[in-house]
C-alpha cells in the first residue's frame, strides 16, 4: 500500500477539490432564486389565519344576524356605532367576514341597502348576508360607511368579541388570550356565555382569568371570593400581584381586603401560583437543559463513533457538522426552488441526504488521508485539523463567507405547551426528539447489523478478527462513514437552531470532545449521559451565575472528574496496564 | 557542581559543528539584524525596515513558544492542546503592567471605569513595578500548570485525554477573559500600550531592543532546554514517553519528572506571551481559542518533534508561509495550510527535520 503513488493517494481529494467548485457555481445562481421563495413560503404561512377568519363563502346567516349587519349600510356616524354595539351583542362569529372588510376598507352598500364584500384574496364583489358573487356591480357605483376613528376603536374589541364564539379553536384562542390580557367590563356576558360553550381546556383558563379580572374588583364579596378561588386553581401568573394587592396592609393600617376569608383565599392563591411557577420554572429548565444536552450529544454522536470506537482524533468533525447543515440549505433551496408544494418537508428529506453527503465525505476522508495514519493518533489530529481548513475554504468558496438562511418550516417554528405556564418552541422539544432518533438508529447499526457486528469485531480484537475473514480495512472506512454521516445528522439539527456558516462547526469541536471523553470512549451510552448531564447541569447554573460562567464551571467540573475517573462515566474494564 | 565542570557540561550540548552553527545563528539575529536596520540608511538594497524587525521578533516569540511545546510534547511525549493559556497569561501579565503604566496618572482605562471601579481592583495590584511583573510572568502560567498538571499527572490522565482536557483548559479560560465582569477588557483585551520601562514603543529603537530581547532569550531558552534533554532528567522523559508503565516499575515516580517538564514548559510560554505583546500591542482572548493552541502543536510536528531545533523551524516556517499566504493568496491561504499539514503528517512523519537526517543518511549510504 505504501508503495502507492502519490498521486494516486490523493486522487479522491483531488476529485473532491476539483468537483466542488463546479457544483458550487451551479448552485450559486439557484440560491438567490431560492431565497426569494422560501421567503415568500414563509410569509405564506403567518396570514392564514386572519385571512381564513375573513374569508367570504357561501353560506346562510342566521336571520337576526343578517338583520343587524344591514344596518351597517349607513352613512351615518351614530347609526354605524349603535350597529357596531349591537353586532357585539350577537355572538356570531359569521358576522367577521364582514367586519374584517369594514376594518380594511373592502365593505360597501349599494342604493338599497345591500351590504357587498371585496374579496381580499380575487377582489370579487359578493354579498355580505349571502356570499353570492355580483359581476354586475363596480366599486365606483357603491357608496362605503365611513370609517371614522371612534368607529375604529370599537370595531377590534367588536372582532375579539365575536372571535371567541368562532368555530376556529386557534382563533378563539388568540381572542381568549387577548381578553385575559386587557379584560373589558362590557364582555362579561360574552366570556360567560363563552365560557359555556368552551370545549378547549386552555381557552378556557384564559376565559376564567379574564373573568376573575374583571370580579376581583367588583363589590359583591361572593363575587370576589369566587374570583380569587379561581384564580388560585386556574394558577394564573399575571394575577399574582392582584392577588398579592389583597393581603397587604393599607396606608390607613386596615387591610386592603375587608373580608378575611377573602385574604385568606387570596394568600393561599399566592403560595399556589408561587409553587406552581417554581415548579414550570424547574421543569422549563429541565426540558430546556435537555434540550440543550440533545444538541451536544447531536454535535458528538458521530464523534463518539469516530474518536469513541475507532481511536481517530478527527479535528475535522466539526466540519462534518458544518457539511450537514449546508446539505439541509441545499435540501431547502432544491424544494424551493423545484418542489415549492413540498416545501415544509424539506427538513425530513434533509434528514437522509445530510447522512449520504457527509458518509461521502468521510469515506474521501478515509481513503485518501485517515488509513495512513491508523498506527499514529496523534499526527491524524494534525492531518484532519489540515482537512477542516480546507473543508472550511471550499464550503467559502461555494456558498460565500456569510451565513446562509436555513428557515425552520412552519411545523417546526411554533411552540409546544409542555405544561400550563411552560412553553416552549417546537425546535427545542424537536431536538430531543431527533436525538432520540439519532441515538437509536446508531444502537440499531451497532448492534442490530452485519456491519455493527464487524465493528465490534475488529474494536475488540483487530487481528482475531481479521484472520476470521473480516475485512478489517473495509471495516474501517464504513465505520468511519457512519461516524460522519451520524455528524451530518448532528449538522441538520444545528442548522435549525444556529447560524449555519463556514466557521459554526470550530465552536462544537471542543464541546464535542468532552461529551465523548467525560462519556467514556468505547460505548455509546456514556455520550448519552455526559451530554444531558452537561446541558442540564449548564441549565441549572445559569440563573445563579450567568450563562459564561457556567460554562466556565462546567469546563472545570469536567476537568476534576476526569482526574477522578480518568476513563471516563463508562470505562472499559481491562486488565492491561497501558493504554 | 564546580564551575569548570558546568562549562564542560554546557560544551558538550553540542558537537563542534552544531556550536558554529548556533553562534553564526545568534551573530545573525543579535548583530547583523540591528546593524542592517538601524545602521544602514533606508534606501540601501540590504535595509532592514521596522516592521520586519517586529514581525522577526514575533516569529521569535511563537518559536520559543514552540520549542516549550517540544519540550513536554517531543521529549516527555505529553500533548498540550492548551499552550495558548500560558502563552496568554504571560501577554496578560505584561499587557496589565502596560496599561498601568499607560494610567500612571490615576485614570482608570475605560473597561474598568464600566465596572464602576473607582480604583484599582485587587488583581491589578502591583502591576505598575516592573520588578513584579518580571516575577509575575513566570509565576502566573507556572502556578496554573502547577496546579493542573498536579491534578492531571497524579490521576494518570494521559495521551489524548490530557490533550482534550487542556483544550478545555484553554477554552474555560478564552470564556472567562471575554467576560467583562473579569476585569481584563473583554474581548478587546489590554491595548493602548505607551511606553515600556520609560522607553516609547514603537520608535525603532525600542522595536530593536524588543527584537534583539526576544532573541537572546530564545537562544537562552534553546540552551537550558537542550541542557535538560542532554541530561539524566532528559533521559527519565523519554523514557515517560516511551514506556511510562515500565518506568514506574523500576521504581521512578513518574509524577514529579512531568510536573517539572510541564511547569518549564508553561513558564517558557508564559515568557514567550511577555515579549510577544508589546511588540503586536494587544493581548485578547482569541489567544486561548483553541485552534491557536492546536496550531501551536502544528508548528511543531511540522518541523519534527523531540529535536528541538525542528520546533524552531517548523514555527518559523509555518508562521512565514502563513503571513505570506494571508496577503499574496487571501482566498487560498486555507488551502495552502491544510495542505501543508496533510501533506507533512501523510510524507513527512518527522517533520521538515526528518529531510535533513534523512538526507545524510543517503550520503553516508553512498559514500
Amino acid at each position: 500500500m505504501y508503495t502507492t503513488p502519490w498521486m494516486r493517494r490523493l486522487a479522491p481529494l483531488l476529485l473532491l477539490l476539483a468537483g466542488l467548485p463546479m457544483a458550487g457555481a451551479v448552485a450559486d445562481t439557484a440560491i438567490d432564486r431560492a431565497e426569494e421563495r422560501v421567503e415568500q413560503l414563509d410569509q405564506d404561512d403567518d396570514e392564514a389565519v386572519e385571512e381564513q377568519l375573513a374569508a367570504v363563502e357561501e353560506r346562510d346567516l342566521d336571520g337576526e344576524t343578517a338583520e343587524v349587519l344591514s344596518r351597517l349600510a349607513t352613512a351615518d356616524r351614530r347609526e354605524l356605532q349603535a350597529a357596531m354595539e349591537d353586532i357585539a351583542g350577537l355572538q356570531d362569529a359569521d358576522a367577521l367576514p364582514t367586519l374584517f372588510a369594514l376594518q380594511d376598507r373592502r365593505l360597501y352598500y349599494t342604493d338599497d341597502g345591500t351590504l357587498i364584500i371585496k374579496d381580499a384574496r380575487d377582489g370579487s364583489l359578493r354579498e355580505a348576508t349571502t356570499g353570492r358573487e355580483r359581476s354586475d356591480l363596480q366599486t365606483g357605483d357603491l357608496s362605503q360607511p365611513r370609517l371614522t376613528n371612534v368607529v375604529r376603536r370599537t370595531l377590534r374589541p367588536t372582532i375579539g368579541a365575536l372571535q371567541i364564539f368562532s368555530d376556529d379553536p386557534v382563533a378563539r384562542l388568540a381572542a381568549a388570550d387577548e381578553l385575559a390580557e386587557r379584560p373589558r367590563p362590557e364582555m362579561r356576558d360574552s366570556i360567560l356565555e363563552a365560557l359555556e360553550r368552551e370545549t378547549s381546556a386552555e381557552t378556557e383558563r384564559l376565559l376564567n382569568i379574564a373573568l376573575a379580572q374583571l370580579d376581583l374588583d367588583s363589590e359583591d364579596d361572593a363575587r370576589r371570593l369566587e374570583a380569587v378561588q379561581i384564580i388560585a386553581e386556574v394558577r394564573a401568573n399575571r394575577l399574582r400581584s392582584d392577588l398579592a394587592a389583597l393581603t397587604e396592609i393599607g396606608e390607613d393600617g386596615e387591610p386592603v381586603e375587608p373580608v378575611a376569608e377573602i385574604r385568606h383565599a387570596a394568600q393561599a392563591g399566592v403560595d399556589a401560583i408561587d409553587r406552581r411557577a417554581r415548579f414550570a420554572s424547574f421543569a422549563s429548565d429541565f426540558v430546556y437543559g435537555m434540550s440543550m444536552g440533545s444538541v451536544l450529544l447531536l454535535a458528538a454522536m458521530g464523534l463518539a463513533i469516530v474518536f469513541g470506537l475507532m481511536g481517530v482524533i478527527n479535528m475535522a468533525h466539526g466540519e462534518l457538522l458544518m457539511i450537514g447543515a449546508y446539505t439541509t440549505f441545499m435540501t431547502q433551496t432544491f424544494f424551493a426552488l423545484f418542489a415549492p408544494q413540498w416545501f415544509q418537508y424539506y427538513l425530513i428529506a434533509a434528514v437522509p441526504l445530510a447522512f449520504v453527503v457527509t458518509a461521502g465525505v468521510g469515506i474521501l476522508m478515509e481513503r485518501g488521508v485517515i488509513r495512513f495514519l491508523y498506527n499514529r493518533p496523534l499526527e491524524t489530529l494534525l492531518a484532519t485539523w489540515g482537512i477542516s481548513l480546507i473543508l472550511i475554504q471550499t464550503v467559502r468558496w461555494m456558498f460565500g463567507a456569510q451565513n446562509v438562511a436555513v428557515s425552520s418550516p412552519p411545523w417546526f417554528s411554533g411552540s409546544v405547551q409542555i405544561m400550563q405556564g411552560v412553553t416552549l418552541s417546537t425546535s427545542r422539544v424537536g431536538v430531543i426528539l431527533f436525538a432520540i432518533f439519532v441515538v437509536a438508529l446508531v444502537w440499531f447499526l451497532m448492534n442490530r447489523t452485519r456491519l455493527g457486528l464487524e465493528v465490534r469485531a475488529v474494536m475488540q480484537n483487530r487481528d482475531m478478527a481479521a484472520a476470521l475473514g473480516v475485512p478489517a480495512k473495509r471495516v474501517d472506512m464504513w465505520t468511519f462513514a457512519v461516524g460522519a454521516g451520524v455528524a451530518g445528522l448532528g449538522g441538520v439539527a444545528l442548522s435549525q437552531i444556529v447560524n449555519v456558516g463556514p466557521e459554526m462547526g470550530q465552536n462544537y469541536i471542543v464541546d464535542s470532545f468532552m461529551v465523548v471523553v467525560l462519556g467514556g470512549v468505547g460505548n455509546l451510552l456514556g455520550p448519552v449521559f455526559s451530554a444531558l448531564g452537561i446541558g442540564v447541569t449548564t441549565k441549572f447554573l445559569e440563573p445563579a451565575t450567568g450563562a459564561v460562567l457556567a460554562t466556565i464551571l462546567v469546563f472545570a467540573a469536567i476537568i476534576l472528574f476526569i482526574q477522578w475517573r480518568p476513563q471516563g462515566i463508562f470505562a472499559l474494564k481491562g486488565r492491561s496496564a497501558d493504554d | 557542581m564546580q564551575p569548570q565542570s558546568a562549562l564542560s557540561r554546557v560544551g558538550r550540548l553540542h558537537t563542534r559543528t552544531a556550536w558554529m552553527i548556533l553562534v553564526a545563528l545568534a551573530v545573525l539575529a543579535l548583530i547583523v539584524v540591528p546593524v542592517l536596520n538601524l545602521v544602514v540608511p533606508p534606501d540601501h538594497p540590504l535595509y532592514m525596515p521596522g516592521w520586519m524587525v517586529t514581525l522577526a521578533g514575533r516569529f521569535l516569540c511563537l518559536a520559543l513558544v514552540a520549542l516549550a511545546l517540544d519540550l513536554i510534547w517531543g521529549y516527555t511525549g505529553i500533548l498540550s492542546l492548551g499552550h495558548g493559556v500560558f502563552f496568554a497569561m504571560g501577554g496578560y501579565v505584561m499587557g496589565a503592567h502596560l496599561t498601568r503604566v499607560a494610567h500612571d496618572d490615576g485614570r482608570l482605562p475605560n473597561f474598568l471605569q464600566w465596572l464602576d471601579y473607582t480604583e484599582w481592583p485587587w488583581y491589578w495590584a502591583g502591576f505598575d513595578s516592573f520588578l513584579f511583573t518580571l516575577v509575575m510572568i513566570a509565576l502566573v502560567p507556572g502556578v496554573l500548570a502547577f496546579i493542573f498538571g498536579f491534578l492531571a499527572f497524579r490521576s494518570r490522565v494521559r495521551g489524548v485525554y490530557f490533550a482534550i482536557i487542556t483544550q478545555a483548559l484553554t477554552f474555560g479560560g478564552m470564556h472567562l477573559f471575554f467576560r467583562t465582569e473579569t476585569g481584563f477588557g473583554g474581548d478587546t483585551g489590554l491595548t493602548n500600550f505607551d511606553t515600556l520601562l520609560g522607553f516609547e514603543l514603537g520608535t525603532p529603537g525600542s522595536r530593536m531592543s524588543l527584537f534583539w530581547a526576544s532573541a537572546a532569550t530564545l537562544i537562552i531558552a534553546y540552551l537550558l532546554c537542550r541542557w535538560i534533554v542532554t541530561s539524566k532528567l532528559g533521559r527519565v522523559m523519554t523514557a515517560i514517553r516511551d514506556a511510562e508503565t515500565r518506568l514506574r516499575f523500576t521504581g521512578y515516580d513518574p509524577l514529579r519528572y512531568k510536573l517539572f517538564v510541564w511547569v518549564v514548559s508553561a513558564v517558557l510560554c508564559g515568557v514567550a506571551g511577555a515579549l510577544y505583546v508589546p511588540q503586536t500591542g494587544v493581548i485578547n482572548p482569541s489567544e486561548m481559542a483553541p485552534p491557536a493552541s492546536i496550531e501551536m502543536a502544528i508548528w511543531v510536528a511540522l518541523g519534527g518533534r523531540g529535536t528541538l531545533v525542528g520546533a524552531i523551524a517548523g514555527a518559523g516556517i509555518v508562521n512565514v508561509v502563513k503571513t505570506w499566504a494571508t496577503s499574496a493568496y487571501p482566498d487560498l491561504w486555507l488551502y495552502i495550510l491544510g495542505a501543508m499539514f496533510i501533506g507533512v503528517t501523510l510524507f513527512l512523519p518527522k517533520g521538515v527535520v526528518g529531510i535533513v537526517s534523512m538526507l545524510r543518511r543517503r550520503r553516508e549510504g553512498e559514500s
